[in-house]
């Protein structure tokens, strides 16, 4: 009880960050569990027992929904709040609405995944939540706004830091995203069925624009915020080149929102429009290493923390995996390329590429910083840290090495003719020779996952080691007055 | 004088909202919003009409399993993909699909023009135990589509709402004449709201998609709307090159 007296004149309102930390750990257990299975439904395809509930189409949603939203967003949620609170100096603002923002999201993702399961999906990549769901997150997203903002307002220094700047960037595409992505007529008010607003040719730019845009702001934007924020602190050095922060940051928020269609190459979309898309794809690949370049270099001088601090090691390979990423991604969006690789696992690789070694390896280092100070204590061991790192990257290396093979192979299988012109390979012969590399990646998505399990295990060995130490501290001054 | 200086961004949060919105929001209005004006986006082809009350039932069962997860319903301009899936897909043909359900993937053949490619017969069989057709096959068995029976209590509410976001179907005798003098009498029939639950019906009997005419099945519903899969437009009618100008 006398923790809860305590909290309303503290600093800073940690709490939130506590809790957010705790269902970035849950959310990404669960969605790299999910991953798991369904990557083996497709080498095992004996996982679907039958039941509706558990087949690849419907657990697919559930696997992006829980680690894009549940994982990636409580994370941005978590670190956002703290890197506001310490950067602008001041309590976060509003903790009525960032509790709300709290249990809101927390709804939002079991809520999804919940309706997924049962059959209800409004058929749009990454945003196959139905509308009263989709509801429930604009409230949720427009409290974010408020709090981040109002927290802003009261900060006690001139200067609004850089991280910060990402953050915002992202609450306000994300909000801008989801309201245009998600205009549909529900079939009535109690059902969950909608349709949407826009068709066919409309419908897929809009939802591209969003799907796209999903990676470069939610899953891109705020995690340079992250990067920002962290890898200094971490370093123990200022960011490498804050003229290039500027640069970097109105360069991406511009270039990345005409993006979205190169999805869309070579579909009935007019051209004008995914070669507009591919023009600025290629463009994009300036900002997004100006921004890797920011981050590694705040390195420099202290390049010997690599040997010895394996949290610094997660973030520069989450670094190198985003750079590595954002030189692919520009590559794939060249029509030609694009001809070959889409359709296929290259796709899915190149994400995973971006997700498991960018997305999944700056939060590791992040909440691997954060929590020993959210809890005021250590982290429990030091040691499996490091097996986590050594498990998160053989495992993102195996996924995206199947997937390049497996893509690549397919897409040529695909357009292989025999001596009279025709196809060389049925459909069915290039599905069976993808087994092996199905298989594959299903097991480097387990080497992540056993990563991910030993740091909610770390972690909380590491809260349990804060709470003995905090009673230990409360009884010895009753010890000392006995 | 106006000398810009980016400390003005970074010490006031409105001017930065302000800045960042505007740089945000230019990218998907020039790219987006056109695309509702310009004419050539959608051609204009014969054939194309909205699906019938079954079909679009069927539509409905797909989107639920998450077909599109696994299959494209967009063929693109290749050799390979003419030899394998037939003619690239128009814009014009699915002008009346909300969602649209072009897909990103194929860990699956596209399924645009799948259309009347197999019996009924096969299909079942395939969404029933889909190895036992394609060996290699790793799609998912779909066996509780044959034993679950179609819900179409609510089919006249789903129709409504997608008069609502723009397809055709009609409620009144005014709307009925337009769908009449735009795609046929026959056509016409199948998209009249009051008659939906009597025309999903009748399709299910006359077409028996799932070889069991005592009930109208799931599998009716999604074999119906398989069926229909890029059969609309005739593209014997058209030159080879017709389609180009619109690309």
């Amino acid at each position: 009880m006398a923790a809860v007296g305590v909290a309303g004149t503290e600093q800073y309102n940690f709490d939130i960050v506590r809790k957010f930390t705790i269902m970035a750990l849950v959310w990404g257990a669960v969605g790299m569990l999910v991953g798991v299975y369904i990557a083996s439904e497709l080498a095992w395809p004996f996982l679907n027992f039958d039941l509706p509930y558990i087949t690849f189409g419907r657990l697919r949603p559930v696997h992006t929904g829980a680690v894009i939203f549940g994982f990636g967003g409580s994370a941005l949620f978590a670190t956002s709040y703290y890197v506001v609170q310490r950067t602008c100096q001041t309590r976060l603002f509003g903790d009525g609405m960032a509790s709300f923002t709290f249990w809101g999201w927390q709804a939002v993702i079991v809520l999804a995944a919940l309706s997924y399961v049962m059959g209800y999906s409004q058929g749009r990549e990454y945003a196959e939540m139905e509308w009263p769901i989709d509801l429930l997150i604009e409230v949720v997203w427009v409290t974010y706004l408020i709090v981040f903002v109002g927290t802003i307002m009261r900060r006690k220094q001139p200067h609004i830091y850089v991280a910060n700047w990402f953050y915002l960037s992202f609450i306000l595409a994300t909000a801008l995203l989801h309201t245009f992505n998600n205009l549909a007529v529900p079939v009535s008010l109690f059902t969950l069925k909608s349709y949407s607003l826009f068709a066919g040719t409309q419908d897929a730019m809009t939802q591209w624009w969003y799907g796209h845009n999903a990676v470069g702001f939610f899953l891109t934007a705020a995690f340079l915020g992250m990067m920002y924020y962290f890898v200094p602190k971490q370093a123990g050095r200022p960011i490498y080149s804050y003229r290039l922060s500027i640069v970097h940051f109105w360069a991406l928020s511009f270039l990345y929102m005409w993006v979205g269609a190169h999805h869309l190459h070579w579909t009935a979309l007019p051209d004008w429009t995914s070669t507009l898309a591919a023009t600025f794809s290629i463009m994009l690949l300036l900002p997004s290493w100006g921004g890797m370049i920011n981050g590694i270099m705040t390195l420099s001088g202290a390049w010997d923390k690599l040997r010895t601090d394996p949290i610094m090691r997660f973030m520069i390979v989450a670094l190198s995996f985003y750079g590595m990423s954002t030189f692919e991604g520009p590559m794939m969006s060249l029509k030609d390329v694009n001809a070959l690789s889409h359709y296929t696992d290259w796709t899915v690789g190149h994400v995973h590429s971006g997700a498991l070694g960018w997305v999944a390896m700056i939060s590791f280092g992040s909440l691997y910083h954060l929590i020993p100070k959210l809890w005021d204590t250590k982290m429990y061991s030091e040691k499996l840290i490091n097996i986590h790192f050594w498990l998160a990257t053989i495992g993102t290396l195996l996924y995206i090495t199947a997937m390049w093979i497996s893509g690549i192979m397919q897409g040529l299988m695909w357009r292989a003719f025999d001596d009279f012109g025709n196809l060389q390979y049925s459909f069915a012969e290039s599905v069976a020779a993808m087994h092996p590399f199905y298989a594959m990646r299903a097991i480097g998505g387990m080497f992540f996952l056993t990563g991910m399990l030993l740091m909610v295990f770390n972690t909380y060995m590491t809260i349990r080691q804060s709470n003995s130490q905090a009673s230990k501290l409360e009884i010895n001054p009753a010890k000392a007055a006995a | 004088m106006f000398n810009f200086k980016h400390e003005w961004i970074e010490k006031n949060v409105g001017l930065m909202l302000i800045a960042t919105m505007i740089a945000i929001s230019i990218g998907g209005l020039v790219e987006i919003a056109p695309l509702f004006f310009i004419k050539e986006t959608v051609e204009k082809v014969d054939g194309v009409r909205p699906y019938t009350p079954l079909e679009s039932r069927g539509r409905d069962i797909y989107v639920r399993e998450g077909c599109y997860l696994c299959h494209s319903q967009m063929i693109r301009p290749f050799r390979d993909e003419a030899l394998r899936y037939g003619h690239y897909s128009l814009a014009a043909e699915s002008k009346y699909d909300h969602p649209f359900q072009w897909g990103s993937k194929r860990t699956g053949p596209d399924l645009a023009r799948v259309g009347n490619k197999y019996s009924n017969d096969w299909h079942v069989q395939h969404l029933i135990d889909p190895k036992s057709m394609v060996p290699p096959s790793v799609m998912p068995r779909y066996p509780w589509l044959q034993t679950t029976a179609l819900d179409y209590s609510d089919i006249a509410e789903r129709l409504k709402a997608l008069r609502q976001v723009g397809v055709p179907y009609s409620l009144t005798q005014g709307e009925y004449d337009r769908n009449v003098k735009d795609f046929g009498a026959d056509v016409a029939a199948t998209l009249h709201i009051p008659d939906a639950q009597k025309n999903l019906i009748a399709q299910a009997q006359s077409g028996n998609f799932d070889g069991d005419r005592s009930n109208v099945s799931e599998m009716d519903a999604l074999v119906a709307y398989l069926q229909v899969l890029g059969t609309m437009v005739d593209f014997s009618k058209y030159d080879n090159d017709e389609f180009v100008k619109f690309r």
